[in-house]
């Protein structure tokens, strides 16, 4: 951050002249961004704050992580690739979702942090010792929602006072725009586009989503932990829901938002968004490799037969590994819910971890499809 | 100054309204809360872990407050805006251009993705602190299902600007409807549902074609997107919120430790 201020203050932003440390900074900034080393990157980041959790928990550590974070902003503002992308009037709420749900994750994990060991001395959780206690809504509630309510409303006109809404030209459906983004709260699932084809990133998927959220309550057997923040007490449950709501879904609308140029190539922060930009498709399906590469033939002409080995692949991972894991591995897992519980348990939790298996497949050995059939728009 | 107000007070036209004295005692406190419809929502008494703001992040509050300048400013907002190709745009653009110091759309708009933000944030904190367990299973439901509705909300509003980014927002947004198994005429299995070579699943009849009420995005759209995010959506969403408010105090309150 002193280094940050210092180029701040010698006025050595900008992408022309920048210092050698600049350069330095921005280039390594394009590099870690870049999809698989932000995916990586932020699997490792997330491990490491769940580990150390009693460190990252305290209160000086997220004070030092948003002083960084905004002198690295402030230095980052000059640079005006940067500058372009951010100051986009709809854009604003995306920092403001960066910023609060590493905040409220933080905040979250605290409490968890200080519940856990409040619970191994046998004291009452935080929440616990108040719960005893009640007041009357009037004036102790009404009172805090006033003033939430009042503060929040002169925020939001200030912020529509200093901002105006943007409009960009006439709708003209002949000329489409490069990128064409959705909205932004779907750019995580636009963001699977890459791996997937539409009929999984943009109908299967959102409706596992939901569906998944919806199954929560039931296929969660664990009493413990309700009413109160904890880590010890629901690993699992914590964890999943951090890697899917912090990681797939929010981390990746930061993404699309800011990283997803022209053509939906990458850009790294502090690119310029080219729309030459061409990035290699050297992808592969899973039943080249296996007929041509590995058994030295040509695809066979007929799709089932072609697309024997993925089908076989995939079916093996939805149908025989559940019951597999289910009598070895994962029993005292059954025993405790039930069969009908762990069978549906597994299914969506099966397809979620499909996006990180085919993403890491597609970054080490350019898979394209496990089964690929555009006969009949049947990809996966 | 102390004497009118005991006029006023003392008056039937406050009587009337306010069934109570001052809520400073734990009798009128009581009252305050039940003789109003609207803070009726809330039980006269909470826990105290409850109310903490460390604890709800106010998120579902912020979230509901936030639906509620949404409506106000949405409200004010159609009075000035004509869902037609021609108008559309215009409409939006003598809004920005003409009204001085006017905070109307910039409100609505940024309140918008902002209301995104705390459903989410709510979703998250419901989470985290286990609130879906017994006996809340259901409100979880419920809520699952606002969300979704406030994402249909934002979806169908972000094309009423009729601006570029709004058509090919929505258009990206739109096409995954071809891809719907059976139902797309892009989607795996279309090309079974077919009769004698004639194919019932087809650009102009499959899913995509209903949500737009056309083959791209047109008039028939703007008008179909226009109603659902002006009347539709909002009456479900605020039906749902009333239930889902009910549930939470019958479910006992905000979560805490049993
Ligand atoms: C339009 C959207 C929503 C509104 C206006 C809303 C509003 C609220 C409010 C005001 C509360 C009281 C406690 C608090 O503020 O945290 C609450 C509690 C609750 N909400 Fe929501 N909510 C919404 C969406 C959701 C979603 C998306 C979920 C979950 C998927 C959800 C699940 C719950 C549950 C389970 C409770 C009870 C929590 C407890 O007792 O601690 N709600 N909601």
């Amino acid at each position: 951050m002193n280094f940050a201020l210092a180029t701040l203050l010698s006025g050595g932003g900008g992408a022309v002249n920048d210092g050698p440390l600049a350069a330095g900074i921005k280039n390594f900034a394009n590099w870690l961004t870049e999809p698989t080393r932000y995916s990586v990157s932020s699997i490792l980041a997330i491990a490491a704050v769940f580990y150390f959790r009693k460190f990252f928990s305290k209160v000086w550590v997220i004070t030092v992580f948003f002083a960084l974070a905004t002198g690295l902003f402030v230095f980052a503002f000059q640079d005006p690739n940067f500058n372009a992308i951010i100051t986009k009037p709809d854009n604003v709420p995306i920092i403001i979702l960066f910023a609060t749900v590493i905040f409220f994750s933080w905040l979250s994990l605290r409490r968890a942090v200080i519940n856990d060991e409040r619970t191994k001395r046998g004291e009452p959780t935080l929440e616990g010792e108040l719960s005893k206690q009640k007041v009357f809504t009037w004036p102790d509630l009404v009172y805090i929602e006033l003033i939430c309510l009042v503060l929040f409303t002169a925020a939001l006109l200030v912020w529509s006072i200093m901002i105006t809404a943007p409009i960009e030209e006439p709708a003209a459906t002949a000329r489409t725009p490069n990128p064409s983004k959705a909205p932004w709260y779907f750019l995580g699932l636009q963001e699977l586009l890459v791996y997937f084809d539409p009929w999984i990133a943009g109908v299967l998927l959102p409706s596992f989503i939901i569906v998944g959220l919806c199954a929560i309550p039931y296929l969660d057997t664990n009493p413990k932990g309700n009413g109160y923040y904890t880590f010890d007490e629901r690993p699992f449950a914590v964890v999943f829901f951090w890697v899917g709501f912090v990681l797939f879904w929010v981390s990746f609308v930061i993404l699309g938002t800011f990283l997803r140029g022209p053509n939906w190539s990458f850009f790294g922060p502090f690119e310029f968004w080219d729309l030459h930009k061409l990035e290699p498709m050297v992808n592969v399906d899973l039943s080249t490799y296996f007929w041509v590469e590995l058994l030295g033939k040509p695809r066979p002409d007929e799709p089932l037969v072609r697309e024997a080995p993925g089908i076989i692949a995939l079916l093996g991972y939805f149908l025989v590994l559940p019951p597999l894991v289910g009598k070895t591995l994962m029993k005292k897992m059954v025993a405790e819910m039930g069969m009908v519980r762990f069978n549906v348990f597994m299914h969506l939790f099966l397809w979620f971890v499909l996006i990180p298996i085919k993403m890491g497949l597609r970054w080490t050995v350019n898979l394209k499809y496990f089964i690929g059939m555009p006969e009949f728009f049947f990809n996966v | 100054m102390q004497k009118l107000l005991n006029y006023v007070r003392e008056s039937q036209v406050w009587k009337s309204i306010f069934r109570h004295g001052y809520p400073d005692t734990p009798r009128n406190r009581t009252l305050a809360v039940l003789s109003n419809v609207f803070l009726h929502l809330h039980p006269v008494k909470v826990r105290r872990s409850g109310i903490r703001l460390s604890y709800t992040w106010c998120m579902g509050g912020l979230t509901f407050f936030l639906f509620l300048i949404l409506t106000l400013t949405g409200l004010l907002l159609m009075f000035y805006y004509r869902p037609t190709a021609e108008k559309a745009y215009e409409d939006i653009f003598a809004l920005r251009e003409h009204v001085p110091i006017g905070v109307m759309r910039e409100m609505h708009r940024w309140g918008a993705h902002l209301m995104v933000i705390t459903v989410w944030l709510h979703m998250y904190r419901v989470f985290l602190t286990g609130s879906y367990k017994p006996p809340r299973e259901f409100n979880w439901n419920v809520g699952v299902i606002l969300l979704v509705l406030t994402l249909l909300l934002s979806f169908t509003g972000y094309l009423l600007p009729w601006d570029q980014l709004a058509v090919w927002a929505i258009t990206v947004g739109t096409n995954m409807a071809r891809a719907t198994p059976f139902l797309g005429h892009e989607g795996p299995g279309a090309a079974l549902l077919s009769f004698g070579g004639i194919d019932f699943i087809h650009a102009g009849d499959d899913v995509r074609f209903g949500l737009l009420s056309g083959r791209f995005v047109g008039e028939g759209a703007l008008l179909r997107f226009y109603v659902l995010h002006c009347v539709g959506f909002p009456l479900i969403a605020a039906t749902l919120m009333a239930v889902h408010f009910w549930r939470v105090r019958k479910d006992g309150g905000i979560s805490g430790p049993l």
